[in-house]
């Protein structure tokens, strides 16, 4: 078990995926648990391979004992092995979510339902572990096209054109990803990660290489949804069922920005970006653009899934802007933002998906004194805005500690300032809403008749929500534990 | 300086915490229970806080370390005397403050006590995490919870009003912490490597001085909390809340968390020595001066009672700020005891006005004609916290003006001297009025015909009838009126503190 742990991590979700529509359709109530034997088992495999990680250094694993390059090989380092734990986890917790919320939403398809949501955590996971671009790309797509269906499917007669435009902007994103592997396998012959990077460096200065530097970045820009190529996710985020836009919310941008950074400081050596091809302040600007402009958007909405979707296109603002400052510090911050941004999400996502369950409305303007109702899922959204604000203790601050300080070190004041402005802006979104929720007595006409009677969602939904709350004011106090152990090594040595 | 490791700071913050917990799960059913687990946490916190009095008189250090995040980000607390001097005064208030808040809620039958409860505990514990703390960070840390944590107080009472002043209060104590004061803690690690408190400062030689400036300016704008202008004007949008909340929180907890961050920042981040060789110290005097006469100016002008308090709030905060910055012994000395001395005497001048509030339903300065014969205790002892504003002896506040006074004479800041004569014709001007009118001027004629009416169906000569608050209110502020005098004849707790808190930054002299 423990030599073959990182195969496990994408093989069991896979194969549960497809046993599911056989064995689910016959059996529909083992389909459910099939789902979480199979994440948990994918969990567990990641942490025992982040722990072999720890212990001994990167795990090369061939697939089927073909060498490389040849062969595919599974590459689980620090940093993969890192995202690889989170993916697992978040999505094990979020799947326990969707057996209420899903039930409810689509009656007589959950088996269906199950096998699309593994195959979109398989597709997420298979990004990280593989050493391979090309590996890569087909794990881009599974994904992908998983999370097209899902979308689709959402409540709303929307939803489907939104996933329409999603598949749009997705497919130019994977179009873009694969004319960069096409250029860099013509140059070098090669798609395994490790030969890349050392074949490269000699042929930096070819245009060839450097316009798949480019499209690489395009593309990925397109599937995180960077400013300004985000408009796809708004909608797509917002119309898609609650628990699956907690799914893509908290992951699915997360092995992006985890891909991004592959790019720039593996694929290519991280000189390549701030010496050949000086882009990182390009790339600082955009991020910086999509911090404020995320921030700003979200203060303008008045639905909470929609106000959810710009702060996240915020929040990826954060994680590439500290890829941009090219410093210790900074990658740090980002590493360290890419787990705490993904419980934030979670959290908010799913305490959202809870009040949408109950109350079938989440418009800001009509959530007053719904904490007399739901008391812990408002308490939880609190907790998470306050992350996304970044006040300690909550584990929001300390990525945003290292982001701040990696942008002194580099000079960068003006980004410093984006990145409290946008915690100022942000808290505007933040307290607006507890200010509806807490302090805003609903209309006098029904006022009489929600008398504090407890009306939580149902355990399977809270609970969740309640995990992900506690990790987000928890994550923070073992920030240096956690950056001491696995970010740390997870950064390029030459920093 | 001996450095002993003791858990007790961390015993003093939890246990409101801990209090804040049972309070919430008591709830409004069990009212009595609910109120008892109030004054058993401030009994214990008192306790706790009052038991490190002898090792801090002693010269001693406590110290402890919480958990270590990150290089840089300790929470640790380490007790001095300056933190001492605040955490006690709290700590002690709080348990005043607990029975007056009793007896207001349940007079006035607020809505919602378990919240008001609950919030006001936790608030306690992060201002002795402030009191306390041994670094930036952790000041932050429990600086952020008390902005958060008081919001839900300042909102009580959930009207459009209460939701704008609320609004008003979280956008500039959020807004300024986060957009300057943050920033200046980036840039002083970034600096000195350290965020640790310490008597020689830890900037002295570690960036250029415009960077030092902007660093100060950046700390100065930052603390929102000091009131200093132009960030002041949260304090009066915060009067809306319920008056216990701004007679503990917006005339001693928050507020004086605020000053007591600026002279750590001015004594332990950038020290004496390099403020005066920036010549900082002289600027920060001056805009303190300004603070002062102009929120006096303001106050002269204001009608409504707590408005006027408030800024009488912002202006002798800033007495703090002015004889910190004066950088001298004594000016150090009177600005760290005016920390204290303050806080008795506008505490009792709050406590007095929520009385007038709830037995009355007076709430401006115009309608209170005549109110010192009904309400003979309360007016007594607001009369004792206006002259302690004022700085008449036999009353506390003369102590740390005198001491203020001394130390504009020692920096050879004359200027500053004749501020301080003049906020004090200011705070007569503004005081006194009040109590004249109150025992000397009879009820406006409209009001004594409506009374008469009422008094004729009741009891006849109703007016000098005596007519207080409930006597869980009325103790409560004749106790700190008390208070404010004792202070005046046995300061020797608060002087040997505040001499203790300044041997350490100026190394003796």
């Amino acid at each position: 078990m423990i030599k073959n742990a990182p195969v496990l991590i994408i093989v069991v979700p896979l194969l549960a995926s497809l046993i599911n529509i056989i064995l689910g359709l016959r059996w529909r109530a083992l389909s459910f648990p099939l789902m979480l034997a199979a994440l948990s088992v994918s969990a567990a495999s990641s942490f025992i391979a982040l722990n072999t990680v720890i212990d001994s250094g990167t795990i090369h694993y061939r697939l089927g004992g073909w060498a490389p390059p040849w062969g595919i090989e599974y590459v689980i380092d620090h940093l993969s092995g890192f995202v690889a734990v989170i993916v697992s986890f978040v999505s094990l917790v979020i799947a326990v979510y969707t057996r209420k919320s899903i039930e409810r939403e689509f009656p007589g398809k959950t088996v269906y339902f199950h096998s699309i949501f593994l195959l979109l955590v398989t597709g997420l996971l298979g990004i990280v572990v593989t050493g391979d671009i090309f590996n890569i790309y087909v794990f881009l797509e599974i994904t992908s096209l998983a999370s097209y269906a899902l979308v689709a499917i959402g409540p709303d007669k929307r939803a489907p054109l939104a996933a329409f435009n999603y598949v749009i902007m997705g497919t130019i994103g994977a179009c873009f990803y694969l004319l960069g592997v096409g250029y860099l396998y013509i140059m070098t012959g090669t798609l395994n990660i490790a030969d890349l990077s050392r074949l490269l460096p000699g042929l930096y200065h070819s245009p060839v290489i450097q316009v798949a530097f480019a499209f690489f970045m395009v593309g990925i820009a397109l599937k995180i949804a960077l400013f300004p190529l985000h408009r796809w996710l708004p909608d797509a985020y917002t119309l898609a069922p609650s628990a699956v836009s907690a799914l893509v919310a908290s992951t699915m941008t997360k092995v992006g920005a985890y891909l991004m950074i592959r790019i720039i400081f593996t694929v290519f050596q991280p000189f390549f970006s701030i010496e050949v091809l000086p882009v990182m302040n390009l790339v600082g600007w955009v991020a910086a653009a999509a911090v404020i402009f995320g921030s700003g958007y979200a203060i303008a909405q008045t639905e909470l899934k929609r106000m959810l979707a710009y702060i996240l296109i915020a929040e990826v603002g954060y994680i590439v802007l500290g890829v941009s400052f090219a410093n210790r510090t900074g990658l740090t911050g980002s590493i360290l933002h890419i787990l705490n941004d993904s419980f934030m999400m979670a959290c908010l996502f799913l305490a959202v998906g809870a009040i949408a369950y109950k109350t079938k409305n989440t418009n800001i303007a009509s959530l007053s004194h719904i904490h007399k109702t739901m008391p812990i899922t408002m308490a939880a959204f609190v907790v998470g805005g306050i992350s996304v604000v970044g006040i300690p203790p909550t584990a929001g601050f300390f990525s945003k500690w290292y982001l701040v300080l990696g942008a002194i070190e580099a000079g960068k004041w003006v980004f410093a300032a984006v990145l409290l402005i946008s915690s100022l802006m942000t808290a505007i979104v933040f307290f607006r809403i507890i200010e509806r929720v807490y302090f805003t007595a609903a209309d006098p006409g029904h006022g009489k008749s929600a008398r504090a009677v407890m009306d939580e969602a149902p355990l399977g939904m809270l609970v969740p929500v309640l995990v992900m709350a506690v990790g987000v004011l928890i994550l923070g106090l073992f920030s240096g534990r956690i950056i001491t152990t696995v970010i740390q090594f997870a950064v390029p040595s030459v920093f | 300086m001996e450095v002993l490791c003791s858990a007790r700071p961390l015993q003093a913050v939890l246990v409101s915490l801990v209090a804040a917990f049972l309070i919430l799960l008591s709830g409004e059913r069990h009212k009595n229970l609910r109120e008892t687990w109030t004054i058993l946490a401030g009994v214990i916190k008192f306790s706790l806080v009052a038991s490190m009095v002898p090792f801090i008189l002693d010269g001693k250090v406590l110290e402890y370390t919480v958990l270590t995040i990150a290089p840089g980000l300790l929470i640790q607390f380490r007790v001095d005397a300056l933190g001492m001097l605040f955490g006690l005064t709290a700590s002690f208030l709080w348990i005043i403050t607990s029975f007056y808040s009793i007896g207001y809620v349940r007079s006035l039958k607020e809505h919602n006590q378990t919240r008001y409860f609950a919030s006001f505990a936790i608030a306690l514990s992060a201002t002795m995490g402030v009191a306390f703390s041994a670094n930036l960070f952790t000041t932050f840390l429990f600086y952020e919870i008390i902005t958060i944590c008081t919001y839900p107080l300042v909102a009580h009472k959930e009207t459009p009003e209460a939701r704008k002043g609320a609004r008003r209060y979280i956008a500039y104590l959020l807004g300024t912490s986060v957009a300057f004061l943050l920033f200046a803690i980036f840039l002083t690690y970034n600096a000195a490597g350290t965020l640790d408190f310490s008597p020689q400062g830890i900037l002295a030689g570690k960036a250029s001085d415009s960077m030092l400036i902007v660093i100060f300016v950046l700390f100065m704008a930052g603390i929102g909390k000091a009131a200093m202008m132009p960030f002041h004007s949260w304090l009066p949008a915060a009067m809306v809340a319920p008056t216990p909340v701004s007679a503990l929180l917006h005339a001693v907890a928050v507020v004086k968390t605020g000053v007591f961050v600026v002279v750590k920042v001015v004594l332990h981040i950038f020290g004496v020595n390099l403020l005066k060789d920036l010549g900082l110290g002289t600027a920060l005097a001056y805009f303190a001066s300004f603070t002062i006469i102009v929120a006096s100016i303001i106050a002269l002008r204001k009608d409504n009672l707590k408005a006027r308090l408030a800024y009488s709030t912002v202006s002798q905060l800033s007495y703090v700020i002015l004889g910190v910055a004066l950088l001298t012994p004594s000016g150090i000395i009177g600005g760290v005891m005016h920390i204290v001395l303050h806080a008795f005497g506008k505490i009792t001048l709050f406590f007095a006005a929520g009385a007038i509030y709830v037995a009355a339903h007076k709430s401006d300065i115009s309608q209170l004609s005549g109110i010192g014969k009904k309400m003979p205790f309360t007016m007594a002892a607001f009369t004792l916290g206006a002259l302690s504003m004022i700085g008449m002896p036999p009353l506390g506040g003369f102590l740390s003006k005198w001491y203020i006074a001394l130390g504009s004479i020692e920096a050879g800041q004359w200027p500053i001297l004749a501020v301080i004569a003049a906020s004090t014709i200011l705070n007569s001007s503004y005081f006194l009025p009040i109590v004249y009118a109150a025992y000397f001027k009879e009820p406006a004629a409209e009001h004594r015909q409506y009374h008469g009416v009422r008094s004729e169906l009741h009891t006849p000569n109703s007016e000098l009838k005596i007519h207080e608050a409930p006597a869980l209110m009325v103790v409560p502020l004749v106790l700190t009126a008390i208070g404010a005098v004792a202070l005046f004849f046995m300061p020797s707790l608060v002087f040997d503190l505040a001499r203790i808190a300044v041997t350490s930054v100026t190394g003796g002299n």
